[in-house]
């Protein structure tokens, strides 16, 4: 599951829905791996407008990623790019937990695989 | 005023595969929209191969083509009309049809007859014909600079090819080949060819089509609620966006054998680099904050044609949503790691609904969802189609089989926030009622129908 992926999730059980501490989940025992990929300047521009900072910034220090700047970057230099492809694309957690802060809900992460299924008493 | 504000457009014509006719002019539109070309169709036929825009130039015609997966190639159209006489009679009088630098150019001449076959002595004598033309360059079989397109469309049903005879055409061309369209790509993405497939794996040409419908392009993003093996996953990557997955069957994702799942056929095909994620839920409970991020949803979702649909939930509504877990001997069940939670039946309608508001909510303005729906044939052109005050219905395609059919429906995001549109409180669904009785499609398909349907993609 890609960091970027992580902006657009929250807590999928209803009630959780209006709450503001279901978003963003919370990575629990989360194993990061990193994978190369061919870096989309187009799509970064096109992304960037459409990601809440405060919750990316939240996320990335959780995961100990402390240097991304703490405001959203209004321009995009070649090393900024760069810097937002290898978190948003390249950081990846392959196994592990996201944690509703809310509910306390916990959706496993299984080889890279988040899995929103609830069970019957919370659907 | 500019010089292209006074001459008249430049006229070109379409050679389309005369397949899907119903999605052909849609995938132009489409591509003409996503490019930002002022296409206009001066002519078009669901029964002619031939048709014929106008652009502002060459350069935007090989753009338009270049991802189109029903149209085989662009010609400059040059001069048409009705018959031979009095094209010839045309060109002949203006000879400024034919511009100075395909004057000098080394050239060759094909001719494309649509429902007529020509021997060789025949094609020999139609092209001697345009003898006649002020042209300086010397002919050259092997990569010449121009290649003259003749066309002629001959009266008939489709698919008859007659031997050459006393009929005269209906319409006939002279063109410049500009550009090929992408029909190539078909046989890159054969299902045949692909590592990992399901058994409702839309087949490639549709997959693609539908993907174009959608406007993927590069810098998008687009997602598919119900992507099962990933089939629309990997034809909107193909065009150049960035993808995003779901199932409510996570072993659809992650596959059953090593390299053969979603990523394995992102890698087959080189575009790993575009396949965002692939995850684990319901569209009726879906984990995606409201917000308007996504720039295409395309899908086929599963109606339950076959298995029944199935959400979320248990059938019986008294032991949904009680907020307690269901303990069963001191175990709380839902943290077993092989839990699978029980479904409930689920309405067509419904489904549709909640399709359409989750669109609605996630679609960026001028964002594209398209999705197909099955239909017995007697639900026809009268099949209610699905409303929302927030999106637009652009095109309804159909596809028909024997005894039933279905309908890409392609809807587009009207630009403003849903707050201030008159949007429909949701209907609640039934719950206690059967698949069938629930969903008519399915009922008919299994009270109706004794025939298989004739291959609908590759079941
Ligand atoms: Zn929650």
């Amino acid at each position: 599951m890609k960091i970027l992926t992580t902006n657009y999730l929250a807590c999928a059980v209803k009630t959780c829905k209006s709450e503001p501490a279901a978003f963003p989940l919370h990575f629990k025992d989360a194993e990061l791996a990193r994978e190369e990929l061919e870096l989309n300047p187009e799509f970064i521009k096109n992304v960037l407008p459409r990601i809440d900072w405060p919750a990316l910034a939240q996320t990335a220090a959780e995961l100990g990623f402390t240097t991304l700047p703490s405001q959203k970057p209004e321009n995009l230099d070649e090393q900024t790019m760069k810097d937002l492809h290898t978190l948003l694309m390249e950081t990846q957690v392959m196994e592990g937990k996201l944690v509703c802060g809310n509910c306390g809900y916990e959706y496993n992460i299984k080889e890279g695989i988040a899995n929103f299924l609830l069970p019957n008493h919370l659907v | 005023m500019t010089a292209s504000d006074i001459l008249p457009a430049q006229e070109y014509l379409i050679h389309f595969a005369q397949i899907h006719e119903c999605f052909r002019q849609p995938e132009i539109n489409a591509l003409a929209k996503r490019h930002s070309l002022p296409l206009v169709w001066k002519s078009y036929s669901n029964a002619s191969p031939f048709a014929i825009i106008t652009l502002p130039s060459d350069t935007d015609a090989r753009t338009i083509i270049s991802d189109s997966i029903l149209a085989k190639a662009i010609y400059r159209l040059l001069a048409h009309s009705s018959d031979y006489d009095s094209l010839h009679a045309l060109l002949r009088s203006r000879p400024e049809l034919i511009p100075e630098t395909i004057r000098k150019a080394t050239f060759k001449f094909t001719i494309e007859s649509y429902l007529h076959k020509r021997s060789k002595s025949s094609q020999r004598s139609v092209i001697n014909g345009f003898a006649h033309l002020p042209l300086t360059g010397t002919v050259t079989l092997d990569k010449p600079e121009v290649k003259f397109t003749v066309f002629e469309e001959f009266p008939g049903s489709p698919g008859i090819y007659r031997q050459d005879g006393p009929t005269n055409p209906i319409s006939v061309g002279l063109g410049v080949f500009l550009s090929h369209g992408s029909r190539s790509t078909i046989d890159t993405y054969d299902l045949k060819k692909r590592l990992y497939i399901g058994t409702t794996s839309m087949d490639a040409e549709l997959s693609l089509v539908t993907c174009n419908l959608a406007m993927a392009g590069p810098g998008k993003i687009l997602y598919d609620p119900f992507s099962g093996t990933g089939s629309f996953l990997v034809t909107a990557s193909h065009f150049g966006a960035m993808t995003l997955g779901s199932d409510i069957d996570g072993r659809q994702i992650r596959g059953k054998k090593p390299g053969k799942n979603v990523i394995g056929n992102f890698k087959q095909y080189g575009i790993t680099s575009r396949y965002l994620d692939g995850f684990t839920a319901d569209l009726t409970n879906t984990p995606l904050r409201s917000t308007r991020f996504l720039d295409g949803i395309v899908s086929d979702p599963p109606y339950g044609v076959r298995e029944g649909l199935k959400v979320l939930g248990h059938k019986d509504p008294a032991k949904n949503g009680s907020g307690e877990p269901v303990v069963v001997d001191g175990v709380v069940k839902f943290k077993e790691p092989d839990y699978i939670p029980p479904k409930r039946p689920y309405s067509f309608n419904a489904m549709l609904d909640d399709i359409c508001r989750f669109a609605a909510a996630h679609l960026v303005d001028a964002g594209r969802l398209c999705f197909w729906v099955p239909a017995t044939n007697e639900d026809g052109i009268e099949m209610q189609l699905p409303k929302h005050p927030a999106l637009e219905l652009i095109a309804v395609c159909p596809q028909q089989f024997n005894n039933w059919s279905r309908w890409l429906l392609v809807y587009e995001r009207i630009p403003g926030e849903l707050d201030s549109m008159q949007v429909p409180e949701k209907q609640a669904v039934p719950q206690r009622a059967t698949a069938s009785e629930l969903n008519n499609f399915r009922k008919k398909y299994f009270e109706g129908f004794n025939q298989k349907p004739t291959s609908p993609s590759t079941e």
